[in-house]
């Protein structure tokens, strides 16, 4: 095995940031998702824009003003350590808060799609049969929403795998806290270290392909089922 | 129990008046063209349309009303909508048992069974909403409408969405629920035959505003409404079974105003039976006619004249309480010399079971 | 009264000028010279310089030695390359891609270890062994001399494990100065030329580390073309009015 202790680490880092990013989502992006599908604000546009955001800008971009918000005179960062707490730069929690921004919308969105795709009736069917609206979310949006759950949770995951530019401006390249796989094959890259690249990024290439596969599996599977 | 409601609801170019009373027990239908509020008037009952400045009171609960707006999960009513919405992500039988599960202690009335017998569905229960046909989806729809134990019952337009042969696979089911159940039912229908055979009650809606409100006979048989004037006015007339001729095939009914005798086949004695006569179909004499073939005759008085056209007179007659129209040429009213109050007698030629 | 100038000395003249003006313009050049990101400054000022004298154009391409490498490996159109340490410019003269003998040491890089804030950096560096901080930056080892001589510092004072989660690693010694120059480190090893300019006291605090704690910090520069500007560019580096502004950047001379 060509993979050295560090490199190891960084995949493990590189997993446990996925994971983490992606149950947050998760957990958040779920009621925003909601919302957006429901509201008839009109003003909601504002919000759509936002959520989409990471979409298009650069990654350095968002690290930047990250980076900014994290440090000490930042607002994020100011606020912490007024709290006794410590800045986010160079953390593994700043990262993920990080990662939380820039995969916003690979999860917010497929989510948003899937409780529109519900639609109004069955909600409403819902709550002529006695359910509350908390109920109706849990047992009838939720499930029929499913598909877009997973897509959601493979596409939040895999985008984090690649996180680069964001990770690059504040994460500060500390190996077994900060250094992801991304980073780690750039640097070996430069470093002309190339075999231990390849077998990382071919590791990150084949679990990426993997994951995707799943993810229009799964939707095809599911088109077919309910057609 | 009864049910009041007072809405008042602008939906662009669409305003729902209507202030009504239905009666808490039978069947009532919200009956009108495409477009007349009867939908938006069943769902602001069912709390699904939230307006403001509403009046609902069902029973002695204030449902809408000073501020107050039950939301439609707190209510106690079953819905039937248009299109079949079964949940799809779930099987028939947890369909049935979604709203049952919901409902609390002391309201958790008797079992599901007999719905489900009612409506011949027990063979679907392990299906999933895909593999039904239309008439098949509604009639769980309205079993588990049925299950949750509603104080009351609201379908809209059930029948609208299924081509004929299913609803007349329907048709019979409903009309057995009308007799079993003891709950009110409000029925949204813009067909009149679902109104004539399944209506009690009458709530006429046309833009927006209810037109008229009573007992189905009734309505049917006022001439200051449009529906009497086209070619298919008709009476209906609740009778009641008497008696089977059985060497000529035919039932008898006895109704308020007298009897009819219907070729049909048998059906026991005291059941309910519901007449529908098209008012062409009824003809009028002065004396009773002896050697005739028509066998329903009864005496009647007029009671109003309306001229339809040229040639052509709507007459309500009252046979005894009950109401009845005849549509004869306008040459006959002149020859009889008729006028309010006359006494006549009546012929109904023909007469069909609405309930066989 | 008028001022006759004859017709013959006119055309002299004009011709002398306008041959004076097309030299010019012929004998313009412009040369790309790729340079490490922590010489910037230091190049500017001397490319300024070179062309006021010489009314060439010198167009300078700023990035970490490593890329410069690759790119120029990969056929990158510089004249030059300013690298921040030895052995890239070797490894280029090795594989043929530099003119032979043209390799030079144009400056010694210094390394401080250097705070933005007043206190917290004493002149013996002893911050390390007390180590007062949450995060120190350093240039990352593997790319980048200054970080190599990072490492070696941190060894030589023996604090480089224990310190192993603090060492915030930049990409390059320019980001490792902005780790340290934001706050997000308390401290950091940096290129001294990024914290010392002409006629200014050092902002902040710094210990400047004895040059027997880490390799010597070449950094060589070396032809790729053959060019007579390029040429004369290099000669000029050498010169003595290039040295004086190097050594007031805070880099050393040979």
């Amino acid at each position: 095995m060509i993979f050295d202790k560090q490199d190891l680490t960084a995949l493990f880092i590189t997993l446990k940031l996925a994971v983490m990013t992606t149950v947050i989502l998760l957990i958040v992006g779920t009621p925003i998702a909601w919302w957006l599908s429901r509201s008839r604000w009109r003003f909601k546009f504002l919000v759509e824009a936002l959520v989409a955001l990471p979409l298009v800008l650069p990654p350095t971009v968002l690290g930047f003003y990250l980076l900014i918000a994290l440090g000490p005179h930042g607002p994020i960062g100011g606020l912490m350590e007024a709290l006794g707490g410590r800045p986010l730069a160079f953390t593994f929690t700043g990262l993920v808060i990080g990662s939380v921004f820039y995969s916003m919308p690979f999860v917010i969105q497929p989510l948003q799609n899937a409780f529109t795709a519900v639609g109004r009736r069955p909600l409403e069917v819902a709550a002529t049969l006695r359910a509350s609206p908390l109920d109706r979310f849990f047992t009838i949006a939720v499930p029929m929403a499913k598909p877009g759950f997973i897509t959601a949770a493979v596409l939040g995951f895999a985008h984090t795998l690649g996180e680069f530019g964001v990770v690059l401006m504040i994460g500060g390249n500390i190996p077994g806290t900060t250094q992801v796989v991304s980073i780690a094959v750039y640097d070996h890259v430069e470093a002309l270290e190339y075999t231990q690249a390849h077998w990382l990024s071919g590791c990150l290439l084949i679990l990426s392909f993997v994951l995707l596969m799943t993810v229009y599996g799964i939707n095809r599977r599911f088109s077919v089922v309910q057609a | 129990m009864t049910i009041e409601a007072r809405f008042h609801i602008d939906r662009g170019e669409f305003s729902l008046n209507a202030d009504l009373a239905i009666a808490g027990k039978g069947v009532t239908a919200v009956f009108g063209p495409s477009g007349c509020g009867k939908t938006t008037l069943l769902r602001a009952i069912a709390g699904l349309e939230y307006n403001e400045d509403g009046y609902l009171r069902v029973g002695d609960q204030i449902w809408q009303g000073d501020g107050q707006f039950l939301p439609p999960h707190k209510r106690s009513i079953g819905y039937v909508f248009q299109e079949p919405s079964l949940f799809a992500h779930l099987n028939v039988q947890r369909n049935i048992e979604y709203g049952l599960k919901r409902i609390k202690g002391a309201a958790h009335k008797a079992s599901i069974d007999p719905t489900i017998q009612l409506l011949g569905i027990g063979h679907l229960l392990n299906r999933r909403p895909s593999q039904l046909s239309g008439g098949e989806q509604q009639r769980v729809a309205i079993a588990r409408a049925l299950a949750s134990s509603p104080d009351m019952l609201l379908l809209d337009e059930p029948l609208a969405a299924l081509d004929d042969r299913l609803k007349q696979e329907i048709l019979p089911y409903l009309e057995s629920m009308h007799r079993e159940l003891e709950i009110p039912v409000l029925y949204v229908s813009h067909s009149r035959d679902e109104v004539v055979r399944l209506a009690d009650h009458l709530v006429l809606l046309d833009n927006g505003r209810v037109q008229a409100t009573g007992p189905v006979g009734e309505v049917f048989s006022r001439l200051d409404l449009a529906i009497t004037h086209d070619a298919d006015a008709e009476s209906v007339i609740e009778t009641t079974v008497a008696g089977y001729d059985e060497a000529f095939g035919l039932l008898r009914l006895d109704f308020a105003g007298g009897h009819f005798s219907v070729a049909a086949s048998p059906l026991p004695a005291g059941r309910t039976v519901r007449l529908q006569v098209l008012a062409r179909d009824v003809s009028l004499t002065l004396a009773h006619q002896q050697a005739t073939s028509i066998l329903n005759i009864f005496p009647a008085t007029v009671d109003q004249l309306v001229q339809e056209s040229d040639a052509q007179m709507t007459v309500r007659l009252m046979a005894g309480p009950v109401p009845l129209l005849s549509r004869i040429t306008r040459k006959s009213t002149e020859d009889l010399g008729l006028k309010t109050g006359d006494q006549v007698y009546a012929q109904v030629k023909s007469a069909s079971l609405l309930i066989p | 009264m008028e001022v006759l100038i004859p017709k013959r000395i006119q055309l002299s003249l004009i011709l002398a000028l306008t041959v004076t003006f097309c030299a010019g313009q012929v004998l313009a050049d412009e040369i790309r010279i790729a340079v490490a990101s922590n010489f910037a400054e230091a190049i500017k000022e001397i490319a300024e310089r070179f062309e006021a004298k010489t009314g060439h154009e010198v167009i300078l391409a700023y990035g970490s030695t490593g890329k410069h490498y690759a790119q120029i490996k990969n056929g990158a159109p510089f004249e030059a390359f300013f690298a921040a340490d030895v052995e890239r410019p070797k490894l280029l003269e090795d594989e043929g891609r530099a003119l032979s003998g043209s390799r030079f040491t144009y400056a010694v890089g210094k390394l401080v270890l250097w705070s933005p804030k007043p206190d917290v950096v004493d002149a013996n560096g002893s911050v390390l062994n007390t180590g007062d901080f949450r995060f120190i930056a350093i240039a990352n080892p593997k790319l980048a001399p200054y970080g190599k001589a990072a490492k070696e510092i941190l060894q030589a004072r023996g604090v480089w494990d224990q310190l192993q989660k603090r060492i915030v690693r930049g990409e390059n010694i320019n980001q490792a100065f902005q780790f340290a120059h934001s706050g997000n480190a308390e401290l950091g090893f940096v290129a001294f030329s990024k914290v010392k300019r002409p006629n200014r006291a050092v902002p902040g605090s710094f210990w400047q580390p004895p040059q027997s704690l880490y390799s010597a910090i070449d950094q060589q520069a070396v032809l790729l073309k053959s060019n007579a500007t390029a040429r004369a560019f290099m000669a000029f580096v050498q010169g003595e009015e290039a040295c004086t502004i190097i050594q007031s950047y805070g880099y050393g001379t040979l």
